[in-house]
């Protein structure tokens, strides 16, 4: 199984990768891991007569956490290397385990978590934990540097809110705020190790026992991931009791857009909705209090 | 660059049988240094002047200890240049598409696809392929464990589940269970053994702690 011919660069800058996505046109692709582009161009999918990695590009695979800033994941960050980091692992633990849900071994010491969400499957594992912890994704282009925040970045089905000639240089995730709590879980057919039937990820913060903040994302349910928002609602100044959960994995399964492909059917879909929705919530419910001082 | 290649005459693979080539040099460390020698061939064919050198990029690997230059175009993938160029064949080519793992080597100690790697995104890495875990002419810990064990049918997943298991204990020497089974998760058996090389990935952690 060949690839077609394609001219390879490996710029040592963003700005020459810029340069590069300007001169060669809309058809040049950018590469990070290459797990998902090289498949599509397997299947003939996509016949891109030229290709720029950005592995070459020092420092574009650093990880950083800073206690007043947060966590800065940049684009050539490999899915492994975000599952195991120590500090991801003590401050952004959903996050890690999103990184460790995607894929197989294999696919995790090759893929990056900013390829993931660039890829923009609507079923991908890493951006709805990252959209409910309020994620930003760092972007140069032609015009400068932008950030936009992940849940505005998402525009269908493998299209983003990049313009010509941009590249997402990373991706930025807030500190959690205090007494918050995180958690995600997936469904697929093969237990994680293929692409995802249904997924949910959600970031609560409490004062007390009540719910002041809560994001709620959706996956797989819709042409991007979704927000829960009436499910959000239902939730929000309320303490997180079983039969509120249960309501808002109701209206979650309501908001949600689910089509029947061979991952799974639409009314299964729809059902899992409401149960990881309500399990999702409890987790981060959880670990939130568990967080408070006492 | 004056040199010429054509790689449909390129003698790393085309020039052999597979019978001759696995009669001459017998297996293991001997096929990686004939290997070795064989990859310094292409500057050296007298090929016929078909592709325009501008199309061939010369690359160094590091294959196995050994250092390999050739010339690749660019879209090919690591697993082509292994086999059809190196003669290393003990990776094998199963989907090409990332999900079956028979292809699967270690880059700095990781387990990999070569079917996803491009052979000139391989360059700067330690590459480790089957033949590499050989101990001279004798079996590797990981492929002595497979065959105290039995854990195969078939056999044709074998070597790619080898490496990730070599992978997985360069990382982890002492895996428990369920670190054995993810770090086998993507390799496809089959056939099914999959009870066999999970006990075959403890035996080899056992003999790799000398026991």
């Amino acid at each position: 199984m060949r690839l077609s011919k394609f001219d390879f660069h490996a710029p040592k800058t963003i700005s020459e990768a810029i340069e590069l996505l300007q001169s060669k046109g809309p058809d040049a692709r950018l590469m990070a891991g290459g797990t998902d582009l090289l498949m599509k161009m397997k299947h003939g999918a996509v016949k891109p007569p030229c290709l720029i990695s950005l592995k070459s590009v020092p420092g574009l695979n650093a990880i950083r956490f800073d206690e007043s800033a947060g966590l800065t994941i940049g684009a050539t960050a490999l899915l492994s290397e975000v599952a195991e980091h120590p500090d991801i692992l003590r401050h952004y633990p959903t996050v890690a385990q999103a990184a460790r849900a995607t894929a197989n071994v294999q696919v995790r010491n090759m893929g990056t978590v900013v390829g993931n969400l660039c890829n923009a499957s609507p079923a991908a594992d890493n951006p709805p934990i990252h959209m409910a912890m309020r994620a930003v994704v760092l972007i140069e282009g032609p015009g400068g540097k932008r950030e936009l925040p992940l849940d505005e970045f998402f525009r269908g089905p493998g299209v983003t809110a990049l313009l010509p000639a941009e590249i997402v240089t990373g991706l930025r995730v807030p500190r959690m705020p205090v007494n918050a709590g995180t958690a995600y879980h997936s469904l697929s057919a093969r237990g994680k190790l293929d692409c995802n039937a249904v997924g949910a990820a959600v970031m609560l913060t409490l004062k007390g026992k009540i719910c002041e903040d809560v994001r709620l994302f959706i996956s797989a349910c819709g042409p991007t991931p979704l927000r829960g928002r009436k499910a959000e609602e239902m939730v929000r100044g309320k303490e997180l009791t079983e039969e509120i959960a249960a309501k808002a994995g109701a209206e979650a399964a309501e908001e949600s857009l689910p089509i029947t492909d061979l991952r799974a059917s639409a009314d299964y879909r729809t059902e899992m909705v409401a149960v990881l929705t309500r399990r999702v919530l409890k987790e981060a419910c959880q670990m939130a209090l568990t967080s408070q001082p006492a | 660059m004056t040199q010429k290649h054509e790689p449909g005459e390129c003698r790393c693979s085309r020039g052999l049988t597979r019978r001759g080539f696995l009669s001459t040099v017998g297996a293991g460390v001997a096929v990686a240094s004939a290997a070795g020698k064989l990859a310094a061939q292409p500057a050296a064919s007298q090929g016929a002047d078909v592709l325009p050198s501008a199309e061939m990029t010369p690359i160094t690997l590091n294959i196995n200890g050994r250092t390999h230059r050739l010339l690749v175009e660019p879209r090919w993938s690591l697993l082509f240049v292994l086999r059809e160029r190196l003669g290393l064949t003990g990776t094998k080519v199963g989907c090409e598409r990332g999900e079956c793992g028979a292809c699967t080597v270690l880059m700095d100690d990781l387990p990999r696809y070569a079917c996803m790697t491009l052979a000139v995104e391989a360059q700067g890495s330690e590459i480790t392929t089957l033949e590499g875990l050989m101990r001279g002419e004798e079996l590797g810990g990981v492929q002595q464990a497979f065959v105290e064990e039995d854990a195969f049918q078939c056999g044709y997943c074998t070597p790619g589940q080898i490496m990730a298991v070599e992978g997985l204990l360069r990382a982890h020497p002492e895996p428990s269970q369920e670190e054995i089974q993810m770090g086998l998760s993507g390799n496809l058996c089959r056939c099914g053994a999959y009870v066999h090389i999970f006990k075959a990935a403890g035996r080899a952690a056992q003999l790799k702690r000398g026991q």
